[in-house]
């Protein structure tokens, strides 16, 4: 761990986001306001005016358009970014395959906040896991540090594989809670993320190139297979640009997952984000009771990482997968994720679905304790209830 | 002897072999509006390349890059449908940042910019951005085969606005995007056409040396879509301008009060009271334009739909504060 003198802020997971952008010198942000968003661009044009940044901020008049901006910038070479939240980002869809099929760096941060309807501004998975198919990283933040740490890492991997990320943070569990969040000196940020190299660059008048041709299905399908390989590619880079975030700053990134007490686990608890923080406390308390119980927060979920799930799997007997997020005429989605990941391998624990806190619901260490229950009894081959578990349903 | 200087830079941004139809005046578009804005970054920046385009799609996006090839000899960058005016607004926001001394081309064609990138328009020119937008106009959604747009004109003929029994063919009034353009105040918007390329580059190069947003609408003749004789393209454009039925104006800073008509031709009379264009008398009926093109050969026999269309070009005439008068074709 590195001896540096870290800048120590009070800060909401929002503005963690903006001062990671503001530290990235990011060149040009395009956004749109969204709750719960908002507090990030906010912050954004303050640092603009204030001249604490120098950052082209573009107004822009849709979600949309902000991808779309962005994407025009980062084919300048410009580093971009974007926040934005559900309704918005849904509106962004389209253009998010136009930035990773354009092999455009983009980090974005995205809100997790509930598909309407009901209207609803509270957390929940679904709009960011249904841009799973679109070609961008995604990493999940658990707490303001990591949403800070996050968009640092984000843009080191984006710019090397030449693929957008999103980082993904939760409606106001984060986005408007105030915590500690330790900042880095800008010249160390400046070292760990040197000024971007693209690929190519619309001002380069003397060497003309055109980008967005059409692709003939003689060409189209080398085009997808490049992509495919840029994110499996991605896995190794993610490894070691969080390794290196760990030597450097002291917080280290170098797995996928992050596991917690899990060496003799009997099952794991397995989710995404904020959610991961109220279980490692339950794993605390389940482990003081004398359950042997563990966490896995998966913090990039683009690429998905299949090798260290396996890893995880072969060493326990179940995996309670906790999804804020839900397919219809499926199942949650990490869960999907999760016995693809598993099928075909010498890894058959018990994998059951608990799909909570929707909309923002909230779930507590309470509930947690619940589904430890289900989950022992299930593993005892007792009698349960079905496979996926709507935990909070009212019923009746 | 003498070497006269040629009119226009003999410099080519939009090469041949592309893909468009055969008489596409969309294609002379092109190739006109580039080597105007080059001669115009050339005399701005003193760098005739110093441009890069942003194009929606539609017909002169996808006959002009099919991978591994390209017309353009010009950076370029195609990114959908409805954003052509900001993925420009990006570019314009990355090279203010970096210092690129430069201008931002963005093409849309009529369904590209009057109906689906009409917002992402609006939001380019209300924030000032330096881009010149050029909407290339032939009147309906030709590259997915001649549907109507809004900017479709009355009693045209297309594949959603068929003529028939209940139907005169498309019947709503064309809506001018110029105008729409010109409200949000910017510094420069016009209409300009194929038909008259002196004109056109003219206001090309004009809208490309201004200090922010500036927007044309450029009349382009669709061979295919107005099912018009592909040797005619230009004088069919032309036609329009001679017969009223496409003006050819510029409104500056959105002054509506001084909006600058030039001259139809065609043996138009046209008046003017302190400089400004009050007047035009036109000598040349509209059925001499409109009978050259299929799309409206259903009028011929409509005499009510074509009298609502000479309605509908006084109408649109009078926004721009001119009376006008169009002689009818004689039996």
């Amino acid at each position: 761990m590195s001896g540096y003198e870290p800048i120590r802020k009070v800060i909401s997971g929002n503005y963690a986001a903006a001062y990671a952008a503001r530290d990235a010198r990011v060149q040009v942000v395009a956004a749109y306001p969204i709750t719960p968003q908002t507090s990030i661009i906010e912050k954004i044009a303050e640092f603009i005016a204030n001249g604490e940044a120098d950052i082209q901020y573009v107004p822009v008049e849709s979600e949309h358009s902000a991808m779309a901006a962005c994407i025009g910038a980062s084919a300048t070479g410009a580093r971009a970014f974007t926040a934005t939240s559900a309704q918005g980002l849904a509106l962004m869809h389209e253009m998010l395959h136009w930035a990773s099929g354009a092999r455009l760096p983009i980090v974005m941060v995205d809100v997790n906040r509930a598909m309407a309807p009901p209207w609803s501004v509270w957390d929940d998975q679904t709009d960011s896991l249904a841009q799973r198919d679109t070609g961008w990283m995604q990493f999940y933040a658990e707490n303001n540090q990591e949403v800070y740490d996050g968009v640092l890492m984000a843009f080191k991997v984006a710019e090397q594989v030449n693929l957008p990320a999103m980082v993904v943070e939760s409606a106001f569990i984060l986005s408007h809670t105030y915590d500690v969040v330790e900042m880095i000196p800008q010249k160390l940020v400046d070292e760990f993320l040197p000024p971007r190299e693209p690929l190519y660059d619309l001002a380069d008048f003397s060497r003309p190139f055109s980008v967005g041709a059409l692709g003939t299905p003689d060409d189209y399908y080398e085009f997808r297979y490049k992509i495919a390989r840029a994110m499996e590619d991605a896995v190794k880079v993610i490894r070691d640009v969080g390794k290196e975030f760990g030597e450097r700053f002291g917080r280290d990134y170098g797995s996928m997952i992050e596991l917690y007490r899990t060496e003799d686990a009997d099952f794991v608890f397995l989710g995404l984000g904020s959610l991961m923080g109220t279980v490692k406390q339950a794993v605390d308390v389940l482990r003081e009771e004398g359950y042997r119980v563990g966490a896995a927060k998966v913090r990039w979920f683009r690429p998905f990482p299949k090798r260290e799930l396996y890893e995880l799997a072969k060493t326990v007997d179940g995996i309670a997968v906790l999804d804020r997020n839900y397919s219809f005429g499926m199942e949650g989605i990490l869960f999907t994720e999760t016995k693809a990941a598993l099928y075909g391998t010498d890894a058959h624990p018990l994998v059951r679905n608990y799909i909570v806190g929707l909309g923002g619901r909230d779930f507590t260490v309470k509930d947690i304790r619940n589904v430890a229950s289900d989950m022992m009894k299930a593993m005892e081959g007792g009698e349960t209830s079905e496979e996926i578990l709507w935990y909070h349903l009212k019923r009746g | 002897m003498a070497v006269r200087k040629p009119p226009i830079t003999t410099r080519e941004y939009w090469a041949p072999g592309h893909a468009a139809c055969a008489g596409c005046g969309c294609a002379t578009g092109m190739r006109l509006v580039t080597k105007a804005f080059s001669e115009a970054m050339e005399e701005k920046y003193g760098d005739p390349d110093a441009f890069a385009i942003a194009h929606a799609t539609g017909c002169m996006e996808v006959v002009s890059a099919v991978f591994p090839y390209t017309a353009w000899k010009a950076p370029w960058i195609h990114v959908a449908f409805e954003n052509a005016a900001a993925v420009a607004a990006g570019i314009d926001a990355a090279w203010k940042k970096k210092g690129i001394k430069g201008k931002i081309l963005a093409f849309g064609g009529d369904g590209g910019t009057a109906d689906i990138g009409l917002q992402a328009l609006s939001g380019m020119l209300e924030r000032r951005h330096n881009v010149v937008y050029v909407m290339y106009d032939n009147e309906a959604y030709m590259n997915t085969g001649i549907q109507r747009s809004s900017s479709t004109p009355y009693g045209a003929w297309t594949t959603t606005s068929p003529p028939g029994k209940y139907s005169v063919g498309e019947d709503k009034p064309k809506k001018w995007v110029a105008l729409i353009a010109a409200a949000h105040q910017v510094p420069y918007v016009a209409t300009a056409s194929i038909g008259n390329p002196f004109d056109l580059v003219k206001k090309v190069k004009k809208a490309a040396k201004v200090d922010g947003p500036a927007f044309i609408q450029m009349h382009c003749t669709c061979p295919t879509g107005w099912k018009s004789p592909i040797e005619k393209s230009v004088e069919l454009a032309k036609l329009a301008i001679e017969t009223g039925v496409w003006p050819l104006f510029e409104i500056e800073n959105g002054d509506f009060n001084h909006i600058k008509i030039q001259s139809p031709g065609g043996g138009a009379k046209v008046k003017r009271e302190g400089g400004k264009v009050v007047a035009i008398e036109f000598k040349k009926p509209i059925e001499e334009y409109l009978k050259m093109q299929g799309r409206f050969k259903h009028l011929f026999k409509r005499p009510e739909a074509m009298e609502e269309l000479r309605n509908q070009i006084k109408e649109m005439w009078k926004v721009l504060g001119v009376e006008v008068t169009l002689p009818k074709a004689e039996e």
